[in-house]
């Protein structure tokens, strides 16, 4: 038998500090155990309630383990055919210029077969947003090389590790993007531990503030982990993420409001 | 120095046993089961009563799960 530790007496709504918010629906999320898809979702919602522009706000759902996106935020949102994200959420903005909106992408998606709607949308300088979460692998069809995926890393189809002789260089797309003068706002951020996630909910709220702006793309990527992909528990996940991804996939600003932030190094 | 209280309430059917809660607990508040739930995951629970609601599991949490409270007493 277990001890009981709960203070009933404290949990009144005054005395709340954290929960869900209503912006998600309360669908059981179909990612993995620890996948920082569920993190990310959790605070886009956040910023739409906070922002209060719930009725206002349109999301592009794209192909890959976020495809189901739409089952969870309690928005208004779309299906975009594989890569074409970007070139969706182009024509709703221009249909809609004063709604707020947003696609949702991994790298499989964004990196690889939609790499040519991105670059496009980011020269263009569409006013969305783009949250792009990477974890250097096709998480849903089973952990195949993608575009991002690290030299040396192994997958279902680089079995000995990438060879970049071979298969060439992975694709820093998010500094590429920061080079394009559509581009307004450009940051990399990641959502495995708590200070970590405080610092991309802002990140993601800048991006959603900056279309009120009308300057350009706001692009955020977050750098999660794939612990079915990478064959890892969460926790171990986590770690081989700080160890292996960060070092290659540094984090911070890379564009704020259309001008490139110097690296002091 | 006021003392803080806090409280953590855990949806236990919608949680996947990622122990990402535990690992982010300061206090080491949170431990996980020896039973399954529903979906046979093993989920959190709260093995001491020194939870001073930082939140900082409710933030990482990726489904959600984790409803924070927080009292001076």
């Amino acid at each position: 038998m277990t001890q009981n530790f709960d203070i009933p007496e404290i949990r009144t709504p005054e005395n709340l500090v954290y929960k869900k918010t209503s912006v998600l629906t309360d669908n059981v999320l179909h990612y993995c155990p620890g996948c920082g898809h569920g993190t990310t979702h959790r605070l886009i919602a956040e910023v739409i309630e906070e922002m209060g522009i719930q009725s206002e706000v349109i999301g592009v759902a794209p192909v890959g383990c976020s495809v189901l996106a739409y089952n969870y935020f309690d928005i208004d949102m779309q299906e975009a055919a594989h890569g074409r994200a970007p070139a969706l959420a182009t024509a709703i903005k221009r249909v809609y210029p004063e709604k707020f909106v947003f696609t949702y992408q991994g790298d499989g998606d964004l990196a690889a077969i939609g790499t040519n709607e991105t670059l496009h949308a980011c020269n263009r300088g569409e006013n969305i947003t783009i949250i792009f979460i990477n974890n250097a692998i096709y998480g849903m069809t089973g952990g195949q090389m993608a575009p991002t995926t690290l030299p040396g890393m192994l997958t279902s189809t680089s079995p000995y590790g990438r060879d970049v002789q071979m298969m060439g260089n992975p694709l820093k797309i998010t500094e590429l993007l920061a080079l394009l003068p559509g581009t307004y706002y450009v940051t990399r951020q990641a959502v495995h531990t708590a200070a970590l996630v405080r610092r991309a909910k802002k990140a993601i709220r800048m991006a959603f503030e900056n279309q009120k702006l009308n300057r350009g793309v706001s692009f955020v990527e977050v750098v999660s982990n794939c612990n079915s992909g990478w064959k890892l528990t969460p926790l171990q996940a986590n770690k081989w993420l700080e160890e292996n991804m960060l070092p290659f996939y540094p984090l911070g600003d890379l564009k704020v409001n259309g001008e490139l932030v110097k690296k002091s190094e | 120095m006021a003392k803080v209280q806090g409280d953590v309430v855990i949806d236990i059917e919608h949680c996947k046993g990622c122990e990402l809660c535990n690992a982010a607990c300061p206090l080491d508040v949170l431990a996980m089961s020896a039973e399954v739930n529903s979906k046979g995951y093993h989920y959190a629970i709260k093995v001491n009563g020194s939870c001073n609601g930082c939140s900082n599991c409710a933030i990482v949490c990726p489904d959600g799960v984790i409803t924070v409270y927080r009292a001076k007493v």
